[in-house]
């Protein structure tokens, strides 16, 4: 590890990230997650400091992860949905902020349907800020807790030849995990349907490509993004069917990706339409690891955004 | 705002007049009186009159801006006539075209009459009425241009919203014949820009916002221009910005069709990277968005090569309130006026891309042509609206600082060399610049 600490009060996104930073997160979450298998699940490490969550867009999956993760450093948190909440009265994004900033919270984790929002409350807060998911743009705890993943299986980051399938056009999780395995040297080839493929996207140093089973040629792990038709209003891909058929994930398929390449999913999955059930549910399959290293991926990026130093277990706290 | 109102005659000397109509470009002195100009030549004097020291100043025909909002009727907190005119004499703007997506619309001769009351009323830059060209700006039934012109309207326009049946554009441009009207269309097929808020390209996509295809305004204009030659119609294209478009308004006035252009300032200067450079910032937001390095280098040659007509601002202010929100909610547009010649001085006239003669004319010359305006030149006889210009002057875009009530600029910030010194409107000078 050559860096101790992040540079930034605020993790926006992946793309600021430098290597050392990525490499200081992993490794942070890797000893975070000897906290799960204690039967006492608590440290004090951020004891007295207060965590926002504020979510603008529906999540179950990521706001637990985030909770779990600040409940186990003991920090107090606040929940804030948008729903029901003053911004259905219509506050403004910038009174929103300011009114969390007047209550002393240290850290803001967001997520918003626009993108940017995050570096708006950065630019506007002293108060630390995640973004938890903002549009189409970043979802930098996913590509890390996918990273620690992967480094997991494979040792290293370093040479991996990484395959994301689905809509790569609207998936925040695709630009982040982009950002951090081109970073850390992977080769990642991205697929999916022309209508989901974003323009220019090879600009960001990888392959695109509409045929599924090229793109599987010789990968290592295979990340199926779940498909939001429902979205789409139906103009950018006709039905599931015809997208399973094409880019859903089969036994058959997968086998044309290495022996040992282990399946991902971000979740929440929809069966049979991107991936078949037995490929989801065979011993391939690393997606309840990913949601395991969630919650240690957020405990690092909480831990080390609030100032703390390389985790040493409790007495280095 | 005639010179008889403003005093007596002015007596500019010692500056560097340049008049790219009259072909004058030098050490000359430019007498006014009586709203107008009377005299240029060396050592001029006249008895009585009030000299003012042009040495080290540029001195140019009044500048007209052919595309400002300002907003009033209806959204007085966001602009007023009267700070818009401020503003737009404290930019150098002799003269001001005024957009007609107010509240209400402006396609009546009531409103017509109304702002234009307001601009005499002001004590700053003319104002020269832009009516709609359909009513409501909806698209579908053309509005009584007769009246809007006799009211003192010198274009229509839907602004903001491309009028995108065929139809009614074509009897829009017979319809404005009869009237000596030219026809300015906002190009953007939206079923191709779906409003997006920037520029489909490699940064939008690393962004994750959506964005609008160059080709949703070069598809608009390409269909405008054969639509124009169909019926003869005089086609404006405003805020011109993408490489392609700028090609097909070049070979459209090869034909000979009835076509001219504006850019702004924004588009000559900045690319979608300025989005991510500022982080997602809202003053990177405007309709059309910020295009792409070879845009900006097809629209600096046509600046030089004189395909393109004029510079507009698209000055658009609004409330900081409604800027302050995330890059896909705010909405569309920043200011301009106050910072438009200085960014073209700074950026084209400094570097030598383009000469003191060329800036004056996009500025003048350029702009009074398109709409037919009076002034452009500085010719015996013209109105007395002079730009004065310190070439060397150097200072900082500081928005809080704008006469406008607008404070969104994507220029905050630049170090710029040149600046207005000076703008006398009638005879009269409105604005002078601090020392």
């Amino acid at each position: 590890m050559t860096v101790s600490a992040l540079r930034s009060k605020d993790l926006l996104g992946i793309e600021p990230l430098t290597p050392d930073e990525i490499t200081l997160l992993l490794d942070t979450a890797e000893s975070m997650r000897s906290i799960a298998d204690r039967p006492i699940k608590k440290v004090p490490a951020l004891r007295g400091r207060l965590v926002v969550n504020l979510f603008f867009e529906a999540s179950t999956r990521t706001r637990f992860s985030f909770e779990t993760a600040e409940k186990w450093l003991s920090a107090d948190s606040l929940n804030f949905a948008a729903k029901g909440s003053s911004v259905e009265k219509g506050e403004s994004l910038l009174d929103t902020a300011r009114n969390l900033q007047a209550m002393s919270a240290d850290l803001i984790v967001i997520r918003h349907g626009s993108p940017g929002v995050p570096h708006f409350l950065a630019g506007n807060l002293e108060a630390g800020v995640v973004n938890a998911g903002d549009g189409a743009h970043e979802h930098p705890t996913q590509a890390l807790l996918d990273a620690l993943t992967m480094r997991q299986r494979f040792g290293k980051l370093e040479g991996l030849s990484v395959v994301i399938v689905g809509d790569i056009a609207h998936s925040r999780v695709v630009r982040s995990n982009i950002w951090l395995l081109t970073k850390m040297g992977a080769r990642v080839r991205v697929c999916g349907p022309p209508t989901l493929l974003p323009p220019r996207i090879e600009e960001m140093g990888v392959e695109a490509t509409a045929d599924f089973d090229a793109a599987l040629e010789g990968a290592d792990a295979v990340m199926a993004l779940r498909m939001q038709l429902e979205r789409q209003g139906g103009s950018l891909f006709p039905s599931a069917r015809e997208y399973f058929r094409r880019y859903g994930l089969t036994k058959e398929r997968l086998a044309r990706a290495k022996p040992h390449a282990i399946v991902m999913h971000p979740g929440p999955m929809n069966r049979g339409v991107e991936i078949a059930s037995d490929v989801a549910d065979s011993d391939r399959a690393v997606i309840l690891d990913q949601v395991a290293n969630g919650v240690a991926v957020r405990m690092a990026v909480l831990y080390l955004l609030l100032g703390g130093r390389p985790w040493e277990g409790e007495r280095g706290a | 705002m005639s010179g008889a109102g403003g005093g007596g005659p002015l007596l500019l000397r010692g500056g560097r007049l340049i008049d790219p109509v009259s072909g004058k470009d030098g050490r000359l002195d430019l007498l006014l009186r009586d709203g107008l100009v009377v005299d240029v030549g060396e050592s001029l004097s006249e008895e009585g009159a009030e000299v003012f020291d042009a040495s080290g100043l540029y001195v140019f025909p009044g500048f007209i801006d052919l595309h400002a909002h300002l907003r009033e009727p209806g959204r007085e907190y966001a602009e007023t006539i009267a700070t818009g005119l401020a503003a737009a004499a404290a930019g150098g703007f002799t003269a001001v075209c005024a957009m007609p997506n107010t509240d209400p619309v402006n396609d009546n001769r009531s409103i017509t009459e109304f702002v234009r009351a307001k601009g005499v009323a002001a004590n700053g830059a003319r104002l020269y009425p832009i009516g709609a060209i359909t009513k409501g700006q909806r698209g579908e039934e053309l509005a009584e241009f007769g009246e809007l012109r006799e009211a003192g309207a010198v274009a229509v326009t839907d602004d903001g919203k491309w009028v995108a049946n065929g139809s009614v554009l074509r009897r829009a441009f017979e319809h404005a014949s009869l009237f000596d009207l030219p026809v300015v269309q906002h190009a953007e097929d939206m079923t191709l820009s779906r409003g997006a808020p920037m520029h489909e390209g490699a940064v939008s996509t690393r962004l994750g916002l959506s964005g609008q295809p160059g080709i949703a305004e070069t598809a608009a204009v390409a269909r405008d221009l054969l639509v124009a030659e169909l019926c003869r119609g005089r086609l404006h294209v405003a805020h011109l910005s993408a490489a392609r478009s700028l090609e097909i308004v070049a070979r459209g006035k090869a034909k000979g069709i009835a076509v001219t252009c504006e850019v702004t300032p924004h588009h000559l200067t900045l690319t979608d990277e300025e989005v991510a450079r500022s982080g997602f910032s809202t003053r990177a937001k405007m309709n059309p968005p910020l295009a792409e390095a070879r845009d900006l280098e097809a629209l600096a040659t046509g600046l030089a090569d004189g395909t393109i007509d004029a510079i507009a601002t698209d000055h658009a202010p609004h409330h900081e309130d409604e800027k302050a929100a995330d890059f896909n909610s705010a909405p569309f547009g920043v200011v301009g006026l106050e910072t438009a010649a200085a960014v073209i001085h700074d950026r084209f006239v400094v570097p030598g891309r383009i000469s003191p003669s060329r800036f004056a004319e996009l500025f003048s010359a350029g702009p009074a042509r398109v709409f037919g305006l009076p002034g452009g030149t500085l010719s015996p006889g013209s109105p007395a609206d002079v730009t004065l210009f310190d070439p060397g002057a150097r200072w900082t875009v500081d928005p809080p600082r704008f006469l406008s009530l607008g404070r969104s600029t994507p220029f905050a910030g630049w170090e710029l060399t040149g600046a207005p010194a000076a703008t006398i409107v009638g005879g009269r000078v409105v604005w002078r610049r601090e020392q």
